[in-house]
């Protein structure tokens, strides 16, 4: 069994149909990059995944749970399912340390001591447990999303859904990003990333989905993606991301 | 004839401002718990609830607080229940400053980027405790001078029940009047102790404002 299961999912706002039936099943351990114009669609499919959008039609199972519209049946989703944004999304009025202990404290109610320690922990993974007591205003945006990295990790998810956790950092912050996230990848977390990071694609990803107009337009190892594209759509994207 | 030296009509305005105090902040406390509960509703996921709380405030906000006044006074009346009127004052000046402490809080939480909505929701939690924790430790910040800002509105406010016979600041300016006969010094009295109340209530939420406009830093 897979361990996010997409079938023949759409979606659409008003009249407009932004997921025409999209059919996806995701491995444990499978690292796999979302790739496509800008519009295709690949934000609102992470967003179906983990709930932040209701899906018009179709089914998504995740670890064999079906994710259904009710805030008891999405807590559980959500505590298996993290997903980190392009804006990072710290809380600003909490730390760092703050950050990766709220949900933990609330959701799961660990006591505050576990919490810390966990946090502690969580921030030494991303490479700054030096900075728990710092707040997100006074860390740069590769830092910043570290720590949202940390806060994910910390409620134990057993997929990731990254959307574009790079775009908003400056061209010299993303690779510490990267590091975070490669790191994760080899210990084995699934991980489901849409991304311009091409070459991370290629290196870490086992699968590349490319979606154009709200369809899953082609899939594959990077290799082939990559190498042999099939459709004219997948070889104009890949030229204009060459001379990007 | 006795004669009325300034302290006594002083002293007895001063008595008399104690209740308007009392029913500036029994308004004030409650239009906030019931406020909060308006503004609860008031953002909803729920197009029903969203909609009741909206027409509430809107209501209140559409029709002068006098005519909630005498509504609350007189209507029910009708219904054969008396009212007191310092009832009729308390239920009718929390009803209407909670419309529109709801309304200034809305848009508070409206200014919060709905990415702390999605990434609160995105780690499990349920919408009070998204609201609780992240949202209005957030927008508390913001809202504090608009709502004292507010408080003020409610002071001048509990004036108008003087109409219904409630005995307020106001009320005891028209009942010293007519004993001394000094209506200029009574009134201005009266105002300037309006003004004492008021003055440091409206200049601290300027300086809050200022103060929250130069902190760049959110915490
Ligand atoms: N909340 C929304 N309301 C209406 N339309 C939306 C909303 N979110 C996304 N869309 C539309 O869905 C389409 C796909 O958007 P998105 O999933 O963000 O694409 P991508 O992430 O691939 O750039 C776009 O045309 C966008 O305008
Ligand atoms: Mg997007």
């Amino acid at each position: 069994m897979s361990l996010i299961e997409i079938t023949e999912v759409r979606k659409s706002f008003g009249d407009n149909e932004v997921l025409k039936g999209i059919n996806l099943d995701v491995e444990p351990g499978e690292v796999i990059a979302i790739i496509g114009k800008s519009g295709s669609g690949k934000s609102t499919l992470l967003r179906c995944i983990n709930g932040l959008e209701t899906i018009s039609s179709g089914s998504i199972q995740v670890a064999g749970a079906q994710l259904l519209d009710d805030e008891l049946h999405l807590k559980a989703l959500r505590l298996k399912v993290g997903m980190i944004f392009q804006q990072f999304n710290l809380f600003p009025h909490l730390t760092a340390g703050g950050n990766v202990m709220l949900s933990q404290m609330v959701v799961k109610k660990t006591p505050k001591p576990e919490a810390e320690a966990m946090a502690r922990r969580m921030l030494e993974r991303v490479g700054l447990a030096h900075k728990f007591d710092a707040f997100p205003d006074e860390l740069s945006g590769g830092q910043q999303q570290r720590v949202a990295i940390a806060r994910a990790l910390a409620m134990q998810p057993i997929a990731l859904l990254c959307d574009e956790i790079t775009s908003a950092l400056d061209p010299e912050l993303v690779s510490e990003v990267l590091a975070v996230v490669r790191e994760l990848a080899k210990e084995g977390m699934t991980l489901l990333m849409v991304t311009h990071e091409m070459k991370f694609a290629r290196d870490v990803c086992s699968r590349v989905v490319f979606m154009h107009q709200g369809r899953v337009h082609e899939i594959g190892p990077p290799e082939e993606v990559f190498a042999n594209p099939q459709t004219p759509e997948l070889r104009q994207f890949l030229g204009l991301q060459a001379a990007a | 004839m006795t004669e009325f030296t300034t302290w006594d009509i002083l002293r007895n305005l001063l008595l008399a401002t104690r209740w308007t105090l009392l029913l500036s902040l029994v308004s004030f406390i409650g239009g906030s718990v019931v406020g909060l509960c308006l503004l609860w509703l008031r953002i909803s996921p729920r197009a029903a609830l969203r909609r009741l709380a909206k027409g509430y405030i809107e209501l209140f906000q559409g029709t002068p607080l006098l005519m909630q006044l005498f509504i609350a006074f007189f209507g029910l009346g009708l219904f054969g229940i008396d009212v007191p009127a310092w009832l009729a004052a308390g239920v009718a000046l929390v009803l209407w400053s909670a419309a529109f402490l709801a309304e200034i809080w809305r848009g508070c939480v409206e200014a919060i980027a709905k990415g702390q909505w999605e990434a609160s929701a995105s780690l499990g939690m349920g919408r009070l405790q998204q609201m609780r924790y992240v949202i209005l430790p957030q927008a508390l910040k913001i809202a504090i001078p608009p709502t004292v800002g507010f408080s003020v509105q409610v002071i001048k406010g509990t004036a108008l029940t003087s109409i219904i016979g409630f005995v307020e600041l106001s009320k005891a300016g028209t009942i010293v009047t007519n004993a001394t006969f000094q209506p200029f010094t009574v009134y201005g009295l009266v105002a300037l102790i309006y003004f004492a109340l008021c003055w440091p209530l409206s200049k601290s939420s300027q300086i809050l404002e200022r103060k929250l406009n130069v902190a760049h830093r959110n915490h």
